[in-house]
């Protein structure tokens, strides 16, 4: 018989049995992070991947951001005679907020769903089995040079995209909004602070840290043939951006409510 | 009395309410060649996973050499695992990585031998089971599934394993190429001097290659003996499977239209 208590009992069970295996899988992961051997020329082959490949999507990404941002604060700022205020609040926008969650998304996309997929294929096609038979464990060969590299390659993708998304902002303010060149970049440059950049590099990082874990997690315990993958990929994606938005509220709680 | 180089003892594992492994028991001398035969589902991978320590059971006893290796971790696990050499049904090559390296990433990564001279290693291995050097510089995925074959027992032989597994050698292969690698299977053996275990349900590959026989049904053991004693085993359970017959005790649950 239907038994709605039953029914949120079992899914209960099973989110906090998920989120347990998720907590092993991050110690076991990180564990292999901090401990040699390293597999240094796996770790730069990923961060190409995860860096110089994003590199398009991320850009283009800060670019459009950064030039819609400039017209609707100019658009929204204008009827209280704020128009002054639209080169400050692009460049805080763009470094706190949207730099680090749009490059989170946008490499999560790819990044996530590539190494889920890849795993996947591994795992189903017995790869990871043969990787334990050749003594080498798949955590330190496959999971942690992903971790590794995506650490460390966000924040720079995100840096970049900073850079390209306040340069969208500045081509729409002084080329459509008629703002001055040179005042534009003072007053870019005069209301920034370091904790602005640095949060947002703080976040790019823990994203990153986030978007393999999930696409490393999903792909590691892909069940089945082509179609356990494409749920692998599809959850690895679905994860890591929901994970990212959550870990964006309390980063920034951390860095700017204190 | 010889300590068997490896042994199982009242091994048994389930999945869910599925049993898999019902207390197997099983031993193989050094040097002897065991073929497990028995259907598909009948639990014959996930006993080669629970030595190989890819699943844990959840009793009995797998020892190698004499000493116990269930819950075996870090360096001991790598230690008794590089006593193991494997040929995975599929292949299991790596796809990113060129043929040579495939078969000599044993070599490099869990020995840590130069690059150099794992190459001359596995280019000496893929002439062994009869490719040349030039398939060494291809990818898996340009290979034929015979090749593929190949390469996988080139890797399985490439760090001159004492004890190496076979998971459906022939599978997917034409009878012609299932005898090459039948007969690849038995030299490398002879030459290393190893001990196997290879599970399959193809019985010109069985008789090819065992000294001894087991049938496994539903997770247990039911028949052991020489490979001469097959064919007059007085078990009706293998009496069926040899002769491929769908009527007898093994039943099917496959439904009739």
């Amino acid at each position: 018989m239907y038994n709605p208590l039953a029914l949120v009992g079992r899914a209960t069970l099973s989110f906090f049995a998920s989120a347990g295996r998720l907590a092993l899988f991050a110690g076991n992961g990180v564990q292999h992070v901090v401990r040699p051997p390293f597999y240094l020329a796996l770790v730069g082959r990923q961060m190409i991947s995860i860096g110089y490949f994003s590199l398009p999507v991320v850009g283009l990404t800060a670019l459009f951001t950064g030039m819609v941002l400039a017209l609707q604060i100019y658009i929204g700022s204008s009827r209280f005679n704020a128009e002054s205020a639209v080169a400050t609040i692009v460049v805080i926008g763009i470094t706190r907020e949207l730099g680090p969650v749009l490059s989170g998304l946008m490499v999560a996309g790819r990044v996530s769903a590539a190494m889920a997929a890849e795993l996947g294929t591994m795992r189903v096609t017995e790869q990871i089995d043969a990787l334990t038979t050749l003594s080498t464990n798949p955590f330190k060969y496959l999971v942690a040079p992903r971790l590794i590299a995506a650490t460390i390659t966000m924040p720079i993708l995100v840096l970049i995209a900073d850079i390209i998304g306040v340069m969208g902002g500045y081509l729409v303010g002084t080329a459509k909004l008629g703002f001055n060149y040179g005042s534009y970049l003072k007053s870019t440059v005069d209301f920034l602070e370091p904790m602005d950049v640095i949060s947002g590099l703080v976040k790019a990082a823990v994203f990153g840290f986030l978007l393999a874990l999930m696409g490393c997690y999903h792909g590691y315990h892909s069940k089945g043939g082509a179609q356990g993958v494409g749920a692998a990929t599809t959850n690895a994606v679905v994860s890591a951006s929901v994970l990212i938005l959550a870990a964006n509220y309390l980063i920034t709680e951390m860095f700017f409510t204190s | 009395m010889t300590t068997p180089k490896l042994k199982l003892q009242g091994v048994a594992k389930h999945f869910g309410h599925k049993r898999v492994l019902d207390g197997i028991d099983l031993e193989v001398g050094k040097g002897e060649s065991l073929v497990v035969i028995g259907g598909s589902g009948t639990g014959k991978s996930v006993m080669l996973k629970c030595v190989l320590g890819l699943i844990r059971p959840d009793r009995g006893v797998i020892e190698v050499d004499g000493e116990n290796v269930v819950g075996l971790r870090g360096f001991a696990k790598d230690a008794y695992l590089s006593k193991f050499g494997m040929l995975f049904q599929g292949g299991a090559l790596f796809d990113s990585l060129k043929v040579w390296q495939n078969v000599a990433f044993g070599l490099i990564q869990g020995r840590g031998m130069k690059r150099t001279h794992a190459k001359e290693i596995a280019i000496d291995k893929l002439g062994r089971v009869g490719l040349n050097a030039d398939v060494g510089e291809l990818f898996p995925a340009e290979l034929s599934g015979g090749m593929q074959k190949r390469v996988a027992l080139a890797r399985a032989i490439a760090s001159e394993p004492e004890i190496i597994f076979f998971d459906e050698p022939t599978t997917g292969l034409d009878p012609i190429m299932a005898d090459v690698i039948n007969d690849l299977i038995v030299e490398c053996v002879r030459d290393l001097g190893a001990s196997t275990l290879t599970i399959t349900h193809d019985m010109a590959s069985a008789r090819k290659i065992a000294d001894k026989v087991a049938m496994i049904y539903k997770g247990h053991i039911i028949w052991h003996g020489s490979k001469d004693e097959v064919d007059h085993s007085g078990n009706a359970f293998v009496d069926q499977f040899i002769h491929g017959r769908a009527d007898g005790p093994i039943t099917m649950d496959v439904l009739k239209p």
